[in-house]
């Protein structure tokens, strides 16, 4: 298995000039867990994750990637430790330009000296885990929104990373393709003991793969509630977060429910 | 069989079976994958095979590489494999990779002349569409001016600001230097015969009749047109265009039609002011390095120009301004919905703008020369 890699991130803001996404957020991620970063849209969840992989700089707190600070390294240095990670954009962000065998061969290409031998068949193999093995010719634009998730997943398996980020891994798919992408992320924790930091707010996938996780508030802009989705489902008293977790309206919002009763 | 081994495993045999000893590290991104090791485990001709783990160290995608590919060459020349002294984990990963892929769809071929055939019905499907675009540009013009197109009139602007004053300053640094160039060169040739002061003639004639509009079309062809395709792509590629069209927004009258109707309107205007600092990048030399006087300049060029050169020069710049438009929206309509294809729609709006106002300008100049201009 691979080292031991463990995320601490305490009390970090982050904002674009003046304006303040999340401030003191503060949590750790154990190794080899799925830990979910969760919260209503634009409470900041994508932004925090943009400064965990190293497209954000926090203005304020510190980043621990193991023992070392990620921000406070050189760029040089944050390159590297960057190596160990892998990352799952919304859309895929597959590079369009080129075939999905190429498109998860390009990492291997550009940061490694393997020879061409071996990168066709770590991509066979990554291309097979993610089941795309036969669509390794295939263009992105050519692929459906569920295979392009795959492929970018098989692009961010590229360098046998210890940490995989997750950017809202099953929004837009069906309700099987998403179940699927679930047990595979599942399957890839198991088999390789990866940990995994995943965005989302889909609670089905939240409470079937997550082992811990945080809960973001957009209003008072900082985390509101620890622990695994499906505890905070069951045993959360904030308001908000159990409002969100068990999918009912929050307190404040009687008003329109009263108007939709009254329609009925 | 005699023991083989190769980096991290090594195969004895054990009957009719093989045993293969895992061993050390294997990591994918510093030892990659070693080639032909399945061809070689199963050349001893052993009808099963088992593993050995208890040596191995870290391992990643290295060893999902080789186990599955001498289970699938295994499997293929069918000889058993015993998995169950594999990790758990590997084993569940070589599950991942066992999953059956789905068939590839079957590859599809056109013979030579069923490929000519193609292109001809291609090419003439996009004459036939060039033309419906400019027809298409002729008649909603008109009901434009008569405030019956679906064009907003900030579009409108905002592509005016963009093909007019926002040119300026390229369109002064060329047209001045083409018209200093133009002023050194008649002088080296006009000076042997003591005959400076048509310097200011040629100039005239030079920029009014051809440079101003040429250099001028040529410019926004580089700066507009290739804005206009990449532009237009990249609302292709993000599915803006689809959501017009769904909503029932007329494309051609929201997207097309302000960029043709501004660049048609601008192009005259540049093209004056390109006349007005070519002559004066022309003055300048001439005054300063020629000892020309201003005043016989000014009168030498007066009377070389007439209103049917700059009648000319204005005709072709309206007539470039349409093609570069039309050529660079066009472009971007068609083009595909990849980054790629928005720097491909953009080179080719740009050659297809260049050599359609040089090949226009030919056009004009065998007209003018018919009509004795």
């Amino acid at each position: 298995m691979t080292t031991e890699p463990k995320l601490r991130i305490d009390g970090l803001t982050i904002g674009f000039g003046d304006r303040i996404v999340q401030h003191d957020v503060s949590f750790t991620v154990a190794a080899g867990s799925i830990f979910a970063i969760m919260g209503g849209s634009g409470c900041g969840k994508s932004t925090l994750l943009k400064a965990m992989i190293g497209l954000l700089r926090p203005s304020a707190g510190t980043f621990h990637v193991g023992d070392e600070d990620y921000w406070a390294a050189s760029d040089r240095r944050r390159a590297a430790i960057g190596r160990g990670f892998g990352v799952l954009f919304q859309s895929g962000a597959l590079w369009t330009s080129m075939s999905t065998a190429e498109n998860v061969a390009l990492p291997l290409r550009m940061l490694t000296t393997l020879d061409d031998a071996s990168i066709r068949a770590l991509v066979a193999v990554k291309l097979a885990l993610v089941g795309l093995g036969a669509a390794g010719d295939t263009m992105p634009a050519d692929l459906s929104g569920g295979m392009r998730k795959r492929a970018g997943l098989a692009r961010a398996l590229a360098l046998d990373p210890a940490i995989l980020f997750f950017d809202e891994p099953s929004a837009g798919l069906d309700p099987i393709s998403a179940r699927r992408l679930d047990d595979l992320i599942r399957e890839l924790r198991d088999g390789f003991g990866t940990t995994i930091v995943l965005v989302s707010h889909e609670l089905p996938s939240l409470f079937e793969i997550c082992d811990d996780g945080v809960f973001l508030d957009a209003e008072t802009k900082t985390v509101i509630a620890h622990g695994a989705p499906r505890q905070l489902r069951d045993a959360c008293d904030h308001p908000i977060v159990h409002a969100f977790m068990n999918r009912e309206r929050p307190p404040g919002d009687q008003a329109l429910a009263g108007d939709a009763n009254e329609r009925r | 069989m005699t023991a083989i081994e190769g980096r991290g495993w090594s195969a004895r045999g054990e009957g009719t079976e093989t045993v293969i000893a895992l061993s050390g590290d294997w990591i994918a991104c510093t030892n990659g994958v070693e080639p032909g090791t399945s061809q070689s485990i199963l050349a001893a001709g052993a009808k099963s095979l088992r593993f050995e783990a208890e040596r191995l160290g870290h391992w990643d995608s290295a060893l999902v590489a080789f186990l599955s590919g001498l289970r699938d060459a295994a499997i293929h020349a069918g000889i058993a494999v015993d998995e169950t002294a594999l990790p758990a984990s590997a084993r569940r990963l070589l599950r991942l990779v066992a999953r059956p892929p789905p068939a590839p769809p079957p590859p599809s071929s056109v013979s030579i002349p069923g490929r000519i055939g193609l292109w001809t019905i291609a090419g003439y499907d996009e004459f036939i569409e060039v033309l419906a675009l400019i027809g298409n540009t002729c008649l909603r013009s008109v009901a434009a001016l008569g405030g019956r197109a679906a064009m907003r009139g900030t579009d409108l602007l905002d592509c005016l600001r963009d093909a007019g004053p926002g040119a300026l300053p390229i369109v002064t640094i060329v047209n001045l230097l083409v018209g200093g160039i133009l002023a050194f060169v008649g002088a080296v040739q006009l000076r042997a015969f003591g005959a400076d002061i048509y310097v200011a003639s040629l100039v005239g004639i030079a920029v009014v009749r051809e440079m101003a509009a040429l250099m001028t079309a040529i410019i926004m062809s580089g700066r507009t047109g290739g804005a206009y395709a990449a532009n237009i792509a990249t609302m292709q590629g993000n599915e803006e265009i689809d959501a017009l069209q769904a909503i029932g927004i007329p494309v051609f009258d929201y997207l097309i039609l302000p960029r043709v109707l501004a660049l048609t309107a601008m192009m005259p205007f540049l093209y004056l002011y390109g006349c007005a600092v070519g002559i004066f990048g022309g003055f300048v030399v001439a005054v300063v390095t020629l000892d020309l006087s201003p005043i016989a300049f000014i009168d030498a060029t007066e009377a070389a120009v007439s209103a049917s050169q700059f009648g000319l020069g204005l005709a072709k710049s309206v007539a470039f301004g349409v093609l570069i438009a039309i050529a660079g929206c066009r472009v971007g309509l068609r083009a595909g919905r990849s980054a790629a294809d928005v720097g491909r729609a953009a080179t080719t709006a740009v050659v297809a703008g260049v050599v359609g106002v040089i090949a226009l300008d030919a056009l004009f100049a065998l007209c003018a020369d018919a009509l004795g201009i």
